[in-house]
């Protein structure tokens, strides 16, 4: 088993290795760099030459690479190409208030979206059922930026509850946001309860149509006991991967959320960021967000195997 | 389980007639078509130019002349939602099959193949998926411009990476079967063991995958658009609009409304299209056989 | 029957499921069952028959989908329909006990075989909880299950298939059942492990005094554990009544057909196929649901459906003729041709394949590598041949067969065709000529033919491959093909899921021989096929054997089978050759202690007749490193010598060679010493 975990670990690095050479080898590829950004109009000549020598731009790219992994190793980023300011410094504050989202949409989120799925999947086919199912789809379908105008329409502008733009700085206390908080993670909880519920429904429908449940019936077990002791623990199970991608998704920064409501996370960040066509911003944003989704899908994995006996076992004996 | 129709025309039809037969895909399939029928025929329909602007009034109500009122600039609203979803569905209607058809074929081959390369790739697939979902679109639009020869090829190449990982594991079940050990054992080429043995077998899957993917791609576009990263203006489209109409939000609601029922409309469709098309192809894992 | 009411009472029971058509489609037809305490009642029939369904009822219980039409189920008096749901779960598991067909999938994954056992205990026995460990290690002695404390803390997985079944009959018997319905409980276990199970079934129903119901497709089972069979076809019962009698006697020519279709140790020739196939639900009927298939049958038969009555030896049959049923006799038709001589075919030396493949980190270490799967495999193939080799799960005979085909390149070791070329590589490798040469037929013709090609299609792809054929010309020899396989031109544009089992594989036999092969390697053929479409396929296959010429090597663990089609047969244990010669020979003393064990455990469909238990039926996950592959398991083991010592290939005047350390005459005496008793 622990061997099973040392090779994750080790493939989870190679990814976030390759996510730093694609995002480097994308930002050399693209046209213009962040001398051109800074200098704009006056981008030529020797203005152009003595900006690149400053920045250090005018190294081989092997070069700058390493150098500039070996910050981001040591969790230094860089400067912004904008401004004089240190990434790390910048991008803190952001994380900190996605990391707040996420956990407000999944405190809410993950319990409600087992409890539907669990529902939905026991009275499949029955009016519970369909009611979270249809439900379900409309949230799924429904786009990201309609969902949020839609609530910016109903409590800011027709209720008043709330102010309907605001723009609070990242380093604000999070009191200061907290009406764009709880509308961006109503938003956001709404469609992940969309997703993992879905999953769990169909999950908890196989798992009641197992042998194994049939057998629990027909051993004279109760119903409330089959489905909390025989059903659940098994159809739970796969949840936990797909939960870790939501998590995964939620922490990477949900741009269009964040920019519908003025919240300063990193995904609006992100979206400044490239319209400012500040690389070295975009580079470290990046970074965070691939070793997010790395890290998440890690531990969901270590949870499956610590959860799962026939996984634990049955990789042990391969070895 | 009898009546399988044999030729794939004859089999199409079946699959048709089966889905129009549930609530689901008789609501998405009717949605889809309307969709589909009048981004075709809009441009002969539309009561206004779309880029007309009525000086008389700007963000009307609904009335006789503008039934759903006119935007900040005194356009005709339904003129521009009318027109609002053809550039996104000939973009993504281009593109979705596109991004199948590299993702799928890659997925399957790798499927097959297994090795080095399938390690390589998968690694690399993975890297991809570890990027924040709209950051290679947003740089690659800032950089090259906003104009469907960017959108298309970016779409389509971004899309199907995550393809590629489904019509893997769909190609590995498939693999595992005697038949392609058989026609293995019997000397054919890889690349026709493909084409007759894996490929018919995971199309289902696929199509199942496309339908989902393409709403995901609509949602992918207009949200693009919503950000001012999409069709530029003055063209009209659905994303767009309720960008612009949702700073006048409480003087005409209508200005939003209108374009996010057309958008919801057509994402629903096809949702419910998807559903349905999986249950009748047998997909829905929760559905058991009967003895 | 006794004075005393039946304990289980299933009267006039009919189940359907609604079709397409939204009409109900029945899947039991008005049948009736009792049975009494301390009673064993068979219920035997073919895929589809509804026997399960029938046991299930029992309980009260109907899978999803199906609905009870008619009729009722009384347990101890109670209906079993009727039953409020918590009076249901104290009979269910209580005095009414399920053993499952297949145990792995009936226990829960995520529980320990302990708390499952517990639970049991603590639903339907009001002992202390804190004496329900010690309870549990009781039962799992009861039923033999060695080092009970492990087994408790184990989780279903990590057990072998018939320590599950184990478990499963001591979960039964936690609730002191006076009851047991057994749905198929040794279908897919090893020869061996059945007949320890069956054995343990008889002994724990004897001393309970349990009634039984039990559910097979196989007579032989039912012979072993059976007072009285009820014969099953299409949804009705046929025939009903004691054992013997309808084992030895039946009045219903649908039994006599199947009891003709099984294939016997004791006779060397090829069962009697039993043509057609049985009615699907979704057909009205109007006479005897046999009728179609049934030689006997006359216009009465096809005009109204004939009523159960009385017959003979206490026999109830639904039939119009029981006096014309012929008992069932070992068929004339011809016993494989005699092997022809001449240089082989296709032979192997030395042959050995690997699963594993030692990684980085074991080579730097020097781990030393498990023995190979397969090892040391000399077999040789001659023309118009068939090469039996036999064995159970995990014996490695698939794997040659593999290995062969060019699926898994060998280890090590040669594989060459008569002339010398080689096929000690995979498939890729090998010319199209070469490849053509050898066919290979696979176990569940469900995996090996593609589910969106038609008939047509499946049979051009060789006919493509090997001889450019395209257009009319391929189809017109595809339907050629097809005759030989006895299916109609008619079946071209058919796709596979239209064609019942039998159906299939014999398209899987015709797009092998589309090939024109000199050797065909049959993998388990007929073990996914019922047994009187089982008797059709080999028919077929020594008819191609009597036209072509051709050499099977034919792979089963079903003695019998083998025993019926071969001319030479290799025992294999552990991915090691025990005992190979022409089949007269290996089935004929001196044995192999492994082909005597194997023999042994041979059912037949026989009341008189009884499995001898010779060795534990322990499961091996790999073969010993070193000396005999049988010697953790052999009953009659030499000693330190066994485990040390590769065996000596010891040859006999008929021909054949056993490799032990026993002298042949020692072996020879064992076997007398055997019959004796």
């Amino acid at each position: 088993m622990y061997g099973l975990i040392a090779r994750r670990f080790a493939l989870g690095l190679v990814t976030v290795w390759l996510v730093s050479v694609i995002i480097f080898l994308g930002v050399e590829a693209l046209p213009g760099d962040a001398c051109t950004a800074i200098l704009e109009r006056d981008a030529q000549g020797e203005a152009l030459a003595a900006c690149r020598k400053a920045m250090g731009l005018d190294t081989p790219a092997l070069a700058r690479y390493a150098e500039w992994a070996a910050g981001v190793v040591q969790g230094d980023f860089g400067m912004s190409a904008g401004g004089q300011e240190s990434i790390a410094q910048m991008v803190g504050y952001r994380v900190r208030n996605s990391l707040l989202l996420a956990a407000g949409a999944l405190a809410v989120g993950i319990p409600l979206a087992i409890s539907l799925g669990v529902v939905a999947g026991l009275t499949r086919d029955r009016w519970p059922d369909l009611l979270f199912s249809t439900g379900a789809i409309l949230a799924m379908t429904i786009p990201e930026f309609v969902a949020a105008t839609v609530l910016i329409l109903v409590f800011a502008i027709w209720l008043g509850w709330v102010p309907a733009i605001v723009l609070t700085p990242a380093d604000a206390p999070p009191l200061e946001f907290f009406p764009e908080f709880i509308l961006a993670s109503t938003v956001l909880t709404m469609l992940m309860i969309a997703h993992v519920m879905r999953m769990i429904r169909a999950s908890v429908i196989e798992a009641m149509a197992s042998d194994y449940v049939q057998m629990a019936t027909l051993k004279g077990v109760p119903y409330w006991r089959i489905v909390f002791r025989h059903a659940l623990p098994n159809a739970l199970l796969p949840a936990i991967n797909v939960i870790a991608l939501t998590v995964a998704w939620l922490l990477g920064g949900v741009v269009v959320v964040e920019v519908v409501f003025n919240y300063p996370g990193l995904g609006r960040l992100l979206v400044d960021a490239i319209s400012d066509r500040d690389l070295p911003v975009v580079q470290a944003i990046t970074m965070i967000v691939a070793a997010t989704y790395v890290g998440v899908n890690l531990v969901a994995d270590i949870l499956s195997l610590a959860l799962n006996p026939r996984l634990r076992s049955h990789r042990a004996r391969q070895r | 389980m009898s009546g399988v129709a044999l030729s794939t025309a004859g089999r199409a039809r079946g699959v048709l007639r089966d889905m129009m037969a549930r609530p689901s895909g008789a609501i998405g399939l009717t949605l889809v078509t309307l969709h589909l029928a009048l981004a075709l025929t809009s441009p002969w329909l539309v009561p206004y130019d779309y880029k007309s602007m009525d000086a008389t009034g700007t963000l009307t109500g609904p009335s006789a002349a503008h039934w759903l009122g006119t935007d900040h600039l005194g356009r005709d609203v339904l003129t521009r939602v009318m027109l609002g979803g053809r550039e996104a569905l000939v973009i993504t209607g281009i593109a979705t099959p596109v991004a199948m058809l590299w993702g799928g074929l890659t997925g399957v081959w790798l499927g097959l193949r297994g090795g080095w390369p399938d390690e390589v790739a998968m690694r690399l697939v993975d890297a991809f998926l570890a990027l924040p979902g709209i950051l290679p679109l947003l740089v690659l639009i800032t950089v090259f411009g906003t104009g469907g020869e960017v959108l298309l090829p970016t779409l389509a190449f971004f899309f199907g990476i995550p393809v590629i990982r489904v019509a893997r594991a769909a190609a590995h079940e498939v693999v595992a079967r005697d038949f392609v050990s058989a026609a293995r054992a019997r000397g054919h080429r890889p690349f026709d063991i493909v084409r007759r043995e894996i490929l018919p077998n995971v199309t289902d899957t696929l199509l199942v995958e496309g339908a989902m993917r393409w709403s995901w791609m609509l949602l992918g576009f207009s949200a693009l658009s919503f950000l001012g990263f999409g069709v530029a203006p003055p063209r009209p489209d659905w994303g767009l609009m309720v960008s612009d109409a949702r700073v006048y939000m409480s003087l005409a609601p209508l200005g939003v409304i209108a374009p996010v029922v057309a958008l919801s409309t057509l994402i629903i469709g096809i949702n419910l299209t998807a559903d349905a098309l999986a249950k009748t192809l047998g997909l829905d894992r929760s559905r058991k056989a009967v003895i | 029957m006794s004075a005393q009411p039946p304990l289980i009472d299933i009267s006039g029971l009919s189940v359907g499921f609604r079709g397409r058509s939204g009409a109900m489609l029945p899947v039991l037809h008005e049948v009736d069952l009792a049975v009494c305490r301390g009673e064993s009642v068979g219920i035997v029939g073919e895929s589809g028959s509804g026997k399960s369904t029938l046991a299930l009822a029992a309980m009260g219980y109907l899978r999803h989908g199906l609905a009870r039409l008619d009729g009722m189920a009384r347990f101890d008096g109670q209906d079993m329909f009727a039953l409020a749901p918590p009076a249901l779960a104290r009979i269910r598991g209580g005095k009414l006990g399920l053993i499952p067909q297949n145990s792995g999938q009936a226990l829960t994954p995520t529980q320990r075989i302990g708390t499952q056992i517990a639970e049991a205990l603590c639903l339907h026995c009001d002992h202390d909880p804190a004496t329900h460990r010690t309870r549990a290690r009781d039962l799992l002695a009861q039923v033999r299950l060695p080092d009970p404390d492990t087994i408790l803390s184990r989780y279903p997985h990590e057990l072998s298939g018939g320590q599950q079944q184990r478990v499963a009959i001591a979960m039964a018997l936690a609730g002191e059942p006076e009851a047991l319905l057994l749905d198929e409980p040794t279908t897919g276990l090893d020869v061996t492990t059945q007949a320890h199970i069956l054995a343990l079934l008889r002994g724990l129903a004897r001393e309970r005094d349990m009634a039984m119901v039990y559910v097979s497709h196989d007579l032989g089972v039912i012979a072993q554990v059976c007072d009285r069979v009820h014969v099953l076809y299409a949804g009705e019962t046929v025939l009903a009544g004691p054992a013997r009698s309808v084992l030895t006697a039946p009045s219903h020519p649908y039994a006599a057909a199947l009891l003709a279709a099984i294939p016997r140790l004791g006779a060397r020739a090829l069962p009697r196929a039993l043509d057609g196939r049985p009615p699907t639900p979704d057909i009205p009927r109007t006479g005897c649901a046999f009728a179609p298939r049934c030689a006997l049958a006359t216009d009465d038969c096809r005009a109204a459906p004939p009523p159960m009555a009385e017959t003979r030896d206490g026999q109830r049959a639904r039939c119009l003729y029981p006096e014309k049923v012929a008992p069932p006799a070992p068929s004339e038709s011809a016993a494989p041709g005699a092997a022809t001589d001449g240089a082989p075919l296709l032979s192997t030396r030395a042959l050995s394949v690997r699963y594993d493949s030692p990684g980085l980190l074991a080579r730097l270490r020097g781990t030393p590598r498990p023995p190979a799967t397969v090892d040391g495999i000399d077999l040789a193939l001659r023309r118009g041949e068939t090469l039996g080799l036999v064995g159970e799960s995990g014996s490695g005979k698939s794997t040659i067969l593999r290995a062969i085909a060019g699926l898994l390149p060998p280890a090590g070791g040669r594989i060459a065709l008569a002339d010398g070329t080689d096929l000690a590589t995979s498939a890729e490798r090998r010319r199209p000529e070469t490849l053509r040469r050898i066919q290979m037929i696979f176990q569940n013709p469900d995996e090996s033919l593609n589910p969106r090609q038609s008939v047509g299609d499946i049979l051009a792809q060789p006919l493509r491959l090997y001889f450019g054929l395209r257009g009319q010309p391929c189809r017109d020899r595809a339907a050629e093909l097809l005759e030989t396989v006895r299916l109609g031109a008619h079946y071209l544009d058919r796709l596979p899921g239209q064609l019942s089992g039998g159906e299939k594989q014999r398209v899987a036999v015709a797009r092998a021989f589309a090939a024109g092969p000199e050797a065909v390697l049959c993998d388990e053929i007929t073990s996914a096929l019922d047994v009187s479409v089982q008797a059709a396929v080999l028919e077929l296959l020594g008819d191609l054997k009597a036209r072509h010429g051709t050499g099977f090597i034919f792979v089963s663990h079903d003695l019998t089978v083998v025993r019926a089609l071969s001319d030479r047969v290799a025992v294999l244990y552990q991915g090691r050759i025990c005992e190979a010669g022409p089949t007269g020979a290996v089935f004929a003393p001196p044995h192999h202690p492994y082909t005597d064990v194997l023999l042994g455990a041979v059912l037949a469909p026989d009341p008189d007749h009884a499995p001898r238990l010779l060795a534990e039926d322990a499961v091996e996950l790999a073969p010993p490193a070193r000396g005999c592959p049988f010697q953790r398991r052999c009953p009659v083991k030499r000693g330190a010598i066994c485990e040390t010592d590769t065996p000596p290939a010891r040859q006999t005047a008929d021909g054949h060679v056993i490799h032990c350390h026993i002298p042949l005459g020692e072996l020879h005496a064992h076997d007398a010493a055997r019959a004796k008793c």
